[in-house]
Formats: C-alpha cells, structure tokens, sequence
C-alpha cells in the first residue's frame, strides 16, 4: 500500500513538474522524399534555436506517402507544422478540421513553397531510345513508368506536367486530353506510389523512362551508381510547389506556435535554402539558386494555378472519381 | 449448465467473451458500417456498381477463389508429406510453412515481383519463352494470394492428419479397398471438415489482401485493380464514406460467403453423423 502511495506522489510530482523541466518539442509531419532534407535541416535549426534563445528543442519528424501522412493530421495526429507534397492536401486539412485558416497559402512567400521541385525523365544509360521531350513518350514501342495518379501525389504531377506541355504545344484541352490519353497507353505497370515506380524501373528494369521529380532522380543517379541511368530534361514541365504550413490550433495547444513560425521561416534563409538545394530542391531565392544553377538546368516551367487554376480544380477535374483520368481507363 | 466447466463463472467468461468481441470486431465493423451508410442509398450505390468498382470485386474474389483452391490441393499434399514421411530437414520445412504468417507482406510482394518480373528468375522463362505473363497480370495476383494464404491450409490439416490411424488405412486395405478407394472413403471424409475451414481461412485472408498485390498486380483499373486498392484510392480523395461504403460491400459478400462455407461443413458433418 506504502508502495502504491509513493509510485502514485512520484507519478503526480513528475507530471506537474515536467512542463519545466522538459524541452519543449515540434512536430514535423512531412512526406517520403523530404526524409534527409528535414534531417539535416533540423539538426541546423535546434542550433541556431539555441544560440538564439538557449532553449535546447526537439524536433520529431514523421515521413510517409504525402496522402496518408495527410489523413493521420485530419484524424487528430498532433503536429505542429506540416511540409507536404500539394497544396490540395493542406487545403484538405484545413476544410476537415479547421485547425489551419483557409487562406495559409498567402502566409509564406512563393506560395507557402520555400522550395520546389519539377517533373524529369529519368531514361536508362546512353538514352537508347532518343527521348528528348514529351512528344517522344508516345511514340510507339516505348514503354513509360508512372505511379497511379489515384493512390500517389507525386505521380499527379507527371500527369499535369504531361497536360500542360501537350497544352502548351497544341494549344488546346482536347489536344492536351488526346496526348495524356495516349501517354497513359505507354504505361505498363501504374504502381501505388512513386517509390514502387522508382523500383520497378531500377530494380525490374521495366520501362524506357521512368516520370520522377528532379530530386528523386538525383538522388536515384546519385545512390543507385552514376552511369546507369541519365536525366533529361523536358522543354516544358510543371513547377512542383511542396507548401509549407503552421497547424495553427495544434501548435497554439501545445504552446509552440513561436517556434513553429520560427522553424518554417528558417526555411527561407540562405541556410535553409543552400540545404534545400544540396538536397536536389530547386531554392527559391535568387542568389542561393545562383550559386546552384548548374545542378537545375533551365526548364519552362508552369505554374498549377495558371494552367489548372489551382490544385482543387485540378483534383476535381482530374483525378477524383469521374473525372478525366479515370476516362482514359474507361473500357470502350 | 454453469458447472463442472473447466474455467469457472460461465456469466463471468460469457460477459467477457462479449465484450471482447464487440471492442474488437463489432464496434469497428459498425463504425464502418454507419460511415458508408451516411451516403444516402443512391449515392451508396452508385458508388458500389460502378464498373470500376465491379470489375474490381470480380478479381478480388475470383483470384482469390483460385489461390484458396490451389492452397487447398497443394496445402493437402504439403501437410500429409509432412505428417507421413521423414525426411532430412524436415523440421525446417515444417517452420517454413509458417513463414508467410511472419513475412510481412510488401517484402513478400517485392521479392515475388521480383521473381516473375521481367527480368526475374522465372519472369525471363515464363515471359521469354512462352510469353505467359505473370507479375503485373492477374496470375501474379493469385501467386502472391497463394503465397500467403498456404500455411492456413497446412496448418488447419496438419493435426487431423496427425490424428488419424494407420490401422484405418490398414483395414481399409484388408477389406479389399485399392488405394484411391481408400483415400477417397476413408482419409477424405475425415479431412473435409479441416480442409473446409482452411478454405476458408485461405480465402478470407487473400480476398483483404493489400500489402503484397499491389507491387505485383501493376495497379490497372479494370484490369488488375483490386478493391483494396480501390479503397485507398478513394481515401487519396478524402472520400472516406466512399471508401467505407467498398467496405462495407466486400464486408456483406465475404460474409455471406463464409456463412455458406460453414453451411457447408454442419451440412457435412449430419451427412457423416447420419451415413
């Protein structure tokens, strides 16, 4: 009885003194390919966190397909910031549980993107097939890899970068439907996310190209062995803005909002972005993306909210149930 | 009623069985239930006849059907070596048979693609030589349900095989019965209750089969799409009633196709108790 009396004092005196004792901690909820981006990035932000306020911080990070890492926030994963793959997916959050306002993407410069990212072919050594832009992945015999654009963000941005250079070059919606329909023919295997893709192409060495964002194919180029594979970089191609955001009412519950700001905004600094950009992201200021140019060859890139008028739209007009990707699967 | 009974308090163990139940399999399947009826009817069912959707339900339960039945000739066969025979590693093989239980199941879905994938082991023979295509088609579906839905066969006959004695096989012999006879009328028979239920289990097991079939199946819609992967599909669109609503629908046909499973065996075992 003793005993029970004296676990229960410690348990009570511990949990009374430890919003004092402990360091206070923020959660990062982000998706698979920022894995070692956030890594080396938080370990720079507890630093200069310290120097700044001598408050040691923790920060946890949590990585996972950019969809279902989406789903645990709306069903009540605490996190304090989110750093996903679309704008759609915070959109989501914000609408299903109010936690973020609906105008956060205006918070952050660019978009809320303190990166970005775009749509390259990855093609096998030597480039035997001659692929040099869009229009010859539909040529007949070659075979393209492309995740689901059902079950995989990433593999809707291969999709809309397909659209909005068939766009581009045609002119037209129906031009451009007639050339994503065509390119989807080409695909033999549609994996469930972009890694299974990335595997299929590598390990089973199924397909001629491989649709990848240009940070996964550098890495792929960079850890797989150089020489194997090349990248070529299409004359049109989408400019992928992976938003950031404060989940305003975790963090304001946790007490951390002034850190969570702090962590997205250090983001934006020349430290923020040299690492973003030693990780294969394209920095967003100027001079830092100078200073790296010669990794990010120059593309025409095109926006989502000009070509599409914005993610939603996008979602609603292609990839949710009806709409025009699931035509181009339509038995006839 | 309550007494002589092994563990004690038959309301005590009977209230516990209940409740443990209903945390575990009730309370969630209704949850699941509400969340694909708050469709609406129309709705409900636009959703669960689309073609897509239909197309789906047939692959699901028919590679399924086919990877049950393979398990249930070829689980047979496994058991009764291991039962019968003695063999040099013959302990090993019997913890092999466990190993798809253990293998969590996208290592199983990356190492069969990897086998009949293009390139792969047997892929290069079967697609080379005689152009049958087997990752990325319908017949991969049904190695990697085969895959892991073996050891519930094995593992529901094992013990009845263990059980039953040679002298029946011996009698049946001395009273003039060949072998197929004897098999047929004597072992089958007291095997068919067992081999039913791992059916059953083998099935039920490969019809919610996610992890290891999408990296085989290629994902096709109306091709190779399972339901599973319909569901996560339609999560990717926060349409959680929808999804809920696919559900709920393989929830209905798996049920009613194990209640008749089990019809199956009580129709069974009068038939036995009565000849």
């Amino acid at each position: 009885m003793k005993f029970t009396r004296f676990f229960t004092a410690a348990a009570l005196g511990l949990a009374l003194s430890s919003p004092a004792l402990a360091d206070r901690e923020i959660l990062n909820v982000s998706y698979d390919p920022t894995r070692e981006l956030y890594e080396a990035f938080n370990k720079e932000f507890i630093h200069h966190w310290k120097e700044e306020t001598g408050e040691t911080l923790v920060v946890r990070q949590s990585h996972g397909g950019a969809g279902k890492q989406t789903r645990a926030v709306i069903d009540g994963l605490e996190a304090d910031v989110v750093t996903l793959a679309l704008a759609y997916d915070i959109d989501a959050i914000a609408e299903k549980t109010g936690r973020i306002p609906a105008d956060w993407q205006k918070r952050l410069p660019n978009n809320s993107s303190p990166y970005t990212s775009t749509i390259v072919f990855l093609v096998r050594k030597g480039n035997p097939k001659d692929l040099k832009d869009w229009d010859d992945l539909v040529k007949p015999g070659v075979e393209v890899i492309t995740p689901n654009p059902k079950t995989s963000g990433g593999a809707r941005w291969n999709y809309l970068a397909g659209w909005a250079y068939a766009k581009e070059k045609y002119g037209s919606e129906d031009a451009a439907r007639d050339f994503v329909t065509k390119l989807y023919q080409q695909v033999p295997v549609l994996d469930s996310g972009a890694r299974g893709s990335t595997t299929t192409f590598v390990q089973r060495g199924i397909g001629d190209v491989l649709l990848a964002w240009e940070n996964e194919a550098l890495l792929a180029i960079n850890e797989l062995g150089k020489g194997e594979f090349e990248i070529v970089v299409p004359s049109v191609s989408i400019l992928a803005e992976p938003p950031v955001t404060v989940v305003d009412k975790n963090a304001e519950k946790h007490g951390t909002t002034d850190v969570a700001k702090a962590y997205l905004e250090y983001l934006y600094t020349p430290v923020g972005q040299k690492l973003a950009a030693e990780h294969y992201y394209r920095p967003g200021d100027p001079e830092v993306a100078r200073e790296y140019a010669d990794a990010f060859p120059d593309v025409n890139l095109i926006t989502v909210d000009s070509a599409f008028g914005g993610w939603r739209k996008a979602q609603e007009t292609h990839f949710n149930d009806g709409g025009v990707f699931d035509h181009i699967y339509q038995p006839r | 009623m309550s007494r002589n009974r092994v563990i004690p308090g038959f309301g005590l163990s009977l209230g516990y069985a209940t409740l443990y139940t209903s945390l575990i399999v009730f309370i969630p399947l209704a949850a699941l239930a509400a969340s694909g009826i708050s469709l609406g009817a129309e709705t409900f069912w636009a959703v669960v006849s689309h073609p897509q959707a239909v197309a789906s339900y047939k692959l699901s339960f028919g590679a399924s059907l086919v990877a049950a039945l393979i398990n249930l000739v070829f689980g047979l066969l496994v058991a009764w070596v291991l039962v019968r025979y003695t063999f040099p590693g013959k302990r090993i093989a019997d913890a092999l048979v466990d190993l798809p239980f253990a293998l969590p199941t996208a290592v199983a879905g990356i190492a069969l693609t990897a086998l009949y994938g293009r390139n792969g082991w047997f892929g290069q023979y079967l697609e080379g030589w005689w152009g049958f295509k087997v990752a990325y088609a319908p017949a991969g579906i049904v190695v990697a349900l085969t895959f892991i839905g073996l050891p519930f066969v094995v593992r529901t006959v094992q013990p009845v095989l263990e059980g039953l004695e040679r002298e029946l096989e011996e009698a049946a012999a001395s009273l003039g019965a060949n072998r197929w006879r004897t098999f047929r009328r004597v072992l089958l028979p007291a095997l068919v209750p067992a081999l039913l239920t791992g059916f059953a289990l083998s099935f039920a097991r490969a019809v919610g089969e996610y992890g290891s079939v999408v990296f085989i199946s290629g994902n096709m819609p109306y091709r190779t799409e399972i339901t599973p992967l319909l569901i996560y599909s339609k999560l990717e669109q926060y349409d959680y009633a929808g999804a809920s609503a696919l559900g709920v629908t393989m929830l209905v046909f798996s049920f009613i196709l194990l209640l008749a499973i089990n019809a199956l065996q009580y129709w069974n075992l009068r038939r036995q108790g009565g000849g």
